[in-house]
């Protein structure tokens, strides 16, 4: 009987399966197929061109003795965690600050929503102007008569994560500020209107009714929001192309110069499986609490 | 009656227009400023005066952004006509693949072998006895540019060599001048270093280690001179804070820096802007210490194709890009030294003779280029510019430099 059943679900809905088949294949072949053939060939020591000569570990000795390599995941440690705090914290903050019915919202919702339209390029290449020493911020301020006053992250080494930061929020925030207002509103007017007649404060409300009601949006964000700071380049290339030296320097970029510029697939190819394990350590526990977990209860 | 008919239109009107008629051929380089752009025009030129047709495909950003851009057209099988390299082993690989026509037939047909000079720039091209590049152009990196307006604003005398160049700095940075100008990228951090190496460590030193690849003279004590006297450039470039380096040269051409190490590709700048050798600006080959030259280049290599028509004009562009007369228009243009001996540059400039006056007394060295593999040469832009930025130990720097080379061996 069982058996039967199994079969039976099997065959349904044949026309859904069939038309799934193409996206499977390009899953199957195209990624997986893909990270697996990255992964064996990291493994060997690949030049321009792949070759299966092995090399064993040698790739990841020669990457985690490499000073680049352990500034860019320093960075991206760094830059990562900051990120995620402040883009998820403005974000919520400016989704609640919408939420008070205020006037004008939709114009602000676009005034917060446009930086997202721009390009991690345009976005770089605007910072880099607006934080120049000789024509940004510093400039204008020492116009207005400050004249000792300095701003100039970008060309200091202990400055420059945060000069990045900077772009990067104004990026991302008005995307989350989205995602956490849509949240909002999903909640239900009688959740408000209970809350009211218990006489409970709005921010009480806030933080112990509505936060944990938003749990599904919070976990949405934050896999959007990671998976943007680990593949970060664009934004580095444009704004300080990894400089000054190699203080901006991010896993991403290593990946790209030295499987192109140096012509050292091997190398890259064992610095894009570190940046593979790297998502994989933050997904997996993720995915077995939200997925494993539902199953059982 | 009617399919063969229409099928006979066809064949005529596929084999008419290949008959005399201009080849399209496109050209991948890198060469984006103005100086370049200019030299590049010239090549168009004879090109198309010659009856084909030139597809001009400038990749800007420099050779680090256009190199990946190149190589993967070739190897994801969509090959330009030719495409520019500096010669050596970054189109090794793809020779090596059989990916690279055989200009062997126009090199022989042409007497390349007697009249490209030096020779080792068409030994850089000769891979297993067969030639795959045409030669157009040598790169001497080795060169210190000085600003004379700068020099004349803070009333010091232009300097002479390198050692006084490190001298005057101070006195220099006190009349609100940056002393030298140096782009962050990291390939010019790394150029700066080996034209000190040449200039400090003279060419000995240079040939044992980049030659002989001689690791005891790369871990002794000329060398960690050398890493000393970048530790003084280091404190000459603090202030710099351009990112190309055209905008470096920039800041020499208008007097806010004092000088600059670069390329004779440098030259192009100064002449697109009008300025005069010797009197507005003043070039030190080999850093005005020791008057080598290394002769690295540009080559265009030309990736195999199945249409014979394209092949046929490859090899009509390869045998012009040597000729004399396309040498001369070329290289007066972008600043830099011919390939061949045999030819008169009476328009050259004071620097430029002063190039060549290096290269006929033979001063001259390998490049880097010739005998590091990229995987190497992008380790060392990688230290370089962390040594140039940062307040890095200079013995720190030269056990790692050391130690990017035995990766290479």
């Amino acid at each position: 009987m069982a058996e039967a059943r199994r079969v039976n679900r099997m065959w349904r809905n044949m026309n859904a399966k069939i038309a799934a088949v193409p996206m499977i294949l390009t899953t199957l072949v195209v990624f997986v197929g893909g990270t697996a053939w990255t992964v064996v060939y990291s493994f060997t020591d690949s030049k321009l061109l792949p070759r299966e000569r092995w090399v064993g570990f040698d790739q990841y000795e020669r990457l985690w003795s490499n000073s680049r390599w352990l500034t860019s995941i320093e960075n991206l440690m760094i830059y990562g965690v900051l990120s995620l705090v402040f883009t998820i914290t403005i974000g919520f903050l400016l989704a609640v600050a919408m939420d008070q019915k205020i006037r004008f919202e939709d114009t602000f919702r676009t005034i917060m929503l446009y930086p997202f339209a721009l390009s991690f390029i345009v976005t770089g290449l605007v910072w880099q102007w607006i934080l120049n020493p000789e024509f940004g911020i510093q400039h204008i301020v020492r116009g207005l008569g400050w004249e000792s006053f300095t701003f100039n992250p970008l060309n200091n080494p202990d400055l420059v994560l945060y000069g990045l930061l900077i772009a990067g929020l104004w990026q991302g925030t008005g995307f989350v500020m989205c995602l956490m207002l849509a949240g909002l509103r999903g909640i239900d007017e009688d959740i408000w209107k209970a809350a009211r007649v218990d006489g409970i404060p709005t921010w009480k409300t806030y933080v112990q009714i509505i936060l944990p009601m938003m749990r599904p949006v919070f976990i949405t964000t934050l896999v959007i929001v990671a998976a943007g700071i680990i593949k970060l380049y664009d934004l580095v290339v444009a704004q300080t192309s990894g400089g000054p030296g190699n203080a901006s320097q991010v896993p991403a970029m290593y990946v790209y110069d030295y499987m192109f510029q140096a012509q050292n697939l091997g190398q890259g190819f064992a610095a894009s499986t570190m940046m593979l394990l790297t998502v994989l350590i933050v997904l997996i526990p993720w995915a077995y609490l939200e997925f494993g977990g539902r199953k059982h209860g | 009656m009617k399919p063969f008919k229409l099928a006979a239109a066809l064949a005529a009107s596929v084999a008419l227009p290949s008959a005399g008629l201009a080849t399209d051929l496109e050209v991948t380089h890198w060469w984006t400023s103005g100086g370049e752009a200019a030299a590049v025009a010239e090549l168009a030129k004879a090109f198309n005066a010659a009856g084909d047709n030139w597809v001009d495909g400038a990749i800007a950003g420099g050779g680090s952004t256009a190199r990946p851009i190149m190589i993967s057209r070739i190897t994801g099988g969509d090959p330009m006509g030719a495409t520019q390299f500096n010669h050596g082993q970054q189109a090794l690989e793809l020779v090596e693949a059989g990916l690279m026509l055989d200009l062997t037939d126009v090199a022989e047909a042409e007497g390349w072998k007697d009249k490209v000079f030096p020779p080792s720039l068409l030994e850089a091209c000769t891979v297993d006895g067969r030639i795959y590049c045409a030669p157009v152009n040598i790169h001497s990196p080795e060169w210190l540019w000085l600003s004379n307006k700068a020099y004349a604003d803070a009333g010091l005398p232009v300097p002479t060599n390198w050692t006084e160049f490190v001298e005057s700095g101070p006195a220099l940075e006190a009349a609100g001048k940056i002393p030298l100008a140096l782009g962050n990228q990291a390939w010019q951090s790394n150029l700066a270093f080996n034209a000190i190496t040449v200039a400090v460590a003279g060419l000995d030193v240079w040939k044992q280690v980049n030659v002989e690849k001689n690791m005891e003279v790369a871990a002794g004590p000329e060398m960690a001179a050398v890493f000393a006297a970048v530790g003084d450039a280091r404190k000459l470039a603090a202030k710099s804070t351009v990112q190309d380096w055209n905008q470096a040269t920039n800041l020499v051409l208008s007097g806010e820096a004092g000088g600059q190490i670069m390329g004779d590709w440098a030259q192009g700048e100064f002449s697109v802007a009008e300025k005069v050798a010797g009197t507005d600006y003043t070039c030190l080959p080999g850093l005005g210490l020791n008057a080598y030259l290394s002769t690295g280049g540009d080559a265009f290599y030309f990736p195999k194709n199945d249409d014979a028509e394209v092949e046929a004009a490859q090899k009509r562009l390869a045998a012009l890009l040597v000729s004399p007369e396309v040498q001369v228009a070329f290289n007066l243009k972008k600043g830099s030294l011919p390939i061949r001996g045999d030819i008169d540059l009476a328009a050259a400039n004071d620097c430029m003779k002063k190039g060549l006056e290096v290269l006929a007394s033979g001063n001259l060295v390998p490049s880097g280029d010739m005998s590091w593999s990229p995987d190497v040469v992008k380790q060392n832009e990688d230290l370089m510019v962390e040594f140039f930025r940062t307040d890095m130990a200079p013995d720190a720097a030269h056990a790692q430099w050391v130690s990017n080379l035995e990766s290479g061996l």
